[in-house]
């Protein structure tokens, strides 16, 4: 089906069932239950699953495919928002150009960065994308936000005024991002029983772009132009030997990836028309870093995987604090309790990046593939089990990297 | 001129942070061929070795005292630390009062000692990693070491003055015979300059004077044939890693009095201290130091109004574009040598 083989197209069939249905699948407590803080399933944590999800499938474009890992990807993802909110205040309030345009900027803005930062590899790479983010973060917090040339708004952050242009805005069009009239805002909740559930134009909106462009990147991982990418990956030398200029190719995978980031950040912007510079720092490009890592480079649901993932204990360890500990704990002795409490609290509540790295390093070290290969290593092993011992040889034939 | 000569030494303390870091990263980098993005954290643990030292000399014991009474006509509860009570009240005011500067001798084992453990529980697993591998597990560290300073301390910034003696400023210009109040400068910051200088010089004389350094300088070049020399090499990098750590921790702790020491100080400086390695040259150990100062300077210069008011926002972005401009036009960097990491 659309140009896939059997195995991506229920790949890319099981991800539009997943998100399509996440109000559901995300809510699986009744609301007045107690176990109803573990719900994700409310329009801001699931618009984020999915953005979030599209900013890691465009990294893993580039570090995935090509092996260059860039620390500066927030760049892009920041100047995305600034362009979305322009559009905003100068056209109107619909997200479709808002959106356009944040992926052309993102795109450009990639090409620049990109053609310089690639006439280097390896770690010189990883730092001069580490400069130019920094760079692009500084200029936008402090220097395009002077009186005469505003166009970041500085520490504030950019977003709409009543005294803006906005030359398109039809007279009864809504105030807020809207689809055609269509508010982001708009939620319709259904109520079932004890559940409830929230449909949310912004996040249906964002899942079918999200579809979209997964489709587009299995394509590119499986197109000729994916194998020269991994063909950089694994000997870029033999590559240059062989006669064929691989800069045209890691550029083009470097721009693909600036232009998902640009669209992520458009649609964040679409979300909540506020860009601040803060979207640029370098601990924003970690995160991607992170989420990329921690579902499996190189993998295509891997960073979907990965971003999900942190973005979901992100909200929920932050919500966690001693009484829900302690109420969870109530069946040990007292004392007990209060210890088993007292070494979990560090990892709690505002703990939650300690948790976060702990598990990044862990994967880091045992790892290497993420939850992808943890999920087919458990695979194998239960296979193994149950086939019955007698043929431990398959098991070793572990997926490498 | 005396407004050059300002700018130069306003540089100077800037400058002096970058040169140390970028020493240990280069150190490290050129032994073991690693990246460490944890390094800035390690600067970071040595600003808190000084804060937890003036934590412990600032223990004390309430005592009540009937001759003092308070406004309410309670007697007064009169706290003294136990250093004062040990060592009598002028001893011990003297004691906390230049905990910075002894917070040295606390941080060097300490240092010595998280470095030690840092290498052989973590990276010693990563040599035969990719570079991108070793980039990732130290940038997690980081966040871990970062986090775990943050549960203890909190998040604000802590205070930590330098000692009485050497607050203040001092009219540089005088001695100099430019006009009076033409070069007042902090007396802490030619502290940190003079500390500084004295660190490179004695890391630097360490490997070329000893015969320790000699074999470390001889692995650097060819790990192999020092190793099938039968020097057991590995061991000996460790040392140097444990060395590097302490020079970054060392950086901190005197740093505090200049800027109050907060978690997130060493990523900050970390994403500058690489800027600098690269510009000077990697695996360089002299261009590392002559970036850092470099780089301090030029930042210092950058920041002059009339700097700022010709392209604005210049101070801000100034490193970044040398290391640009450096990259793209000498890949291996001011001092680097030819054919080390060119790619």
């Amino acid at each position: 089906m659309l140009g896939l083989n059997k195995k991506d197209t229920s790949l890319l069939i099981v991800v539009a069932i997943l998100t399509l249905l996440a109000p559901f699948i995300l809510n699986p407590f009744p609301s007045d239950s107690a176990m109803a803080q573990f719900n994700a399933g409310y329009p801001d944590l699931m618009q984020r699953f999915v953005i979030f999800g599209i900013f890691a499938i465009g990294f893993n474009i580039l570090f995935g495919l090509t092996g260059y890992l860039s620390f500066g990807h927030a760049a892009f993802l920041g100047v995305g928002s600034y362009s979305a909110v322009w559009m905003f205040k100068l056209l109107s309030y619909n997200v479709i150009p808002a959106i356009a345009l944040s992926v052309v900027v993102a795109g450009l803005f990639s090409v620049l960065i990109g053609y310089i930062s690639l006439r280097r590899s390896g770690i010189y790479f990883s730092i001069l994308t580490l400069a130019f983010a920094q760079m692009s973060f500084a200029l936008a917090y402090s220097v395009l936000s002077n009186p005469k040339f505003n166009l970041t708004n500085g520490e504030t952050g950019l977003q709409v005024y009543a005294d803006d242009p906005q030359i398109l805005q039809g007279a009864n069009a809504p105030d807020l991002p809207h689809l055609f009239g269509l508010p982001m805002r708009a939620t319709y909740t259904m109520d079932v029983g004890a559940w409830s559930f929230d449909f949310n134009a912004g996040y249906y909106l964002c899942a079918v772009i999200m579809m979209v462009v997964f489709y587009l990147a299995i394509r590119i991982f499986r197109s000729p132009f994916g194998m020269m990418l991994r063909a950089v990956k694994s000997n870029q030398q033999r590559m240059n030997y062989t006669g064929l200029n691989s800069k045209p190719y890691t550029l083009a995978a470097f721009v693909i990836s600036g232009m998902y980031a640009g669209l992520a950040g458009g649609l964040m912007a679409a979300m909540d028309p506020l860009a601040g510079a803060e979207r640029m720092q370098w601990t924003a490009s970690g995160e991607v870093v992170l989420m990329t890592i921690l579902g499996g480079t190189g993998t295509l649901i891997g960073p979907v995987l990965g971003a999900g993932f942190i973005k979901y204990f992100e909200n929920i360890f932050s919500k966690i604090n001693d009484n829900v500990l302690h109420s969870w704990f109530a069946f040990l002795p007292d004392g007990l309790e209060d210890a088993v409490v007292f070494i979990i609290h560090p990892f709690i509540g505002k703990g939650w990046h300690l948790t976060l790295g702990i598990l990044f390093m862990l994967v880091v070290i045992y790892l290497p593939g993420g939850l992808v290969e943890g999920g087919q290593r458990l695979l194998n092993w239960i296979r193994r089990k149950s086939v019955g011992g007698d043929d431990t040889r398959e098991g070793k034939t572990e997926p490498a990297e | 001129m005396d407004a050059i000569l300002l700018q130069i030494l306003n540089g100077l303390d800037k400058g002096s942070a970058y040169a140390l870091i970028a020493l240990g990263l280069t150190l490290i980098f050129g032994t073991l061929g690693v990246v460490n993005f944890a390094h800035g954290a390690l600067f970071m643990i040595g600003a808190f070795c000084a804060v937890t030292l003036q934590k412990i000399f600032n223990l004390s014991y309430e005592v009540i005292d009937e001759t003092q009474t308070d406004f309410l006509g309670n007697p007064l509860k009169v706290k003294t630390p136990y250093v004062e009570s040990w060592f009598g009240p002028e001893m011990g005011a003297t004691i906390i009062d230049w905990s910075v500067p002894l917070s040295i001798l606390f941080a060097i084992p300490i240092m010595l000692m998280v470095g030690y453990v840092m290498e052989r529980g973590l990276i010693k697993h990563f040599y035969k990693r990719p570079h991108a591998d070793q980039i990732l597990v130290t940038f997690g560290l980081a966040i871990v070491l970062q986090e775990i300073i943050k549960y203890f301390f909190g998040a604000n910034p802590i205070q930590t003055p330098p000692p009485a003696a050497l607050s203040g400023s001092v009219d540089l210009g005088l001695a100099l015979g430019f006009d009076p109040n033409a070069i007042v400068y902090p007396i802490w910051r030619l502290v940190y300059f003079l500390f500084a200088v004295v660190i490179i010089g004695g890391v630097f004389s360490f490997l070329q004077f000893t015969t320790f350094g000699m074999v470390v300088r001889a692995g650097m070049a060819d790990r192999e044939t020092v190793g099938l020399l039968g020097i057991n090499i590995d061991r000996r990098f460790t040392i140097m890693f444990g060395i590097a750590a302490a020079v970054a921790g060392l950086a901190g702790v005197m740093y505090g009095p200049l800027n109050p020491p907060n978690y997130h100080m060493g990523m900050d400086f970390l994403v500058l201290s690489f800027v600098v390695v690269v510009v000077g040259g990697m695996g360089s150990l002299p261009g590392a130091v002559l970036a850092g100062f470099l780089l301090g300077i030029l930042e210092s210069f950058a920041s002059t109004t009339w700097a700022t008011t010709t392209i604005p926002g210049i101070n801000q972005i100034i490193i970044y574009l040398v290391a640009i401009i450096v990259l793209l036009t000498r890949p291996r960097g001011l001092m680097g040598r030819k054919g080390v990491m060119e790619e």
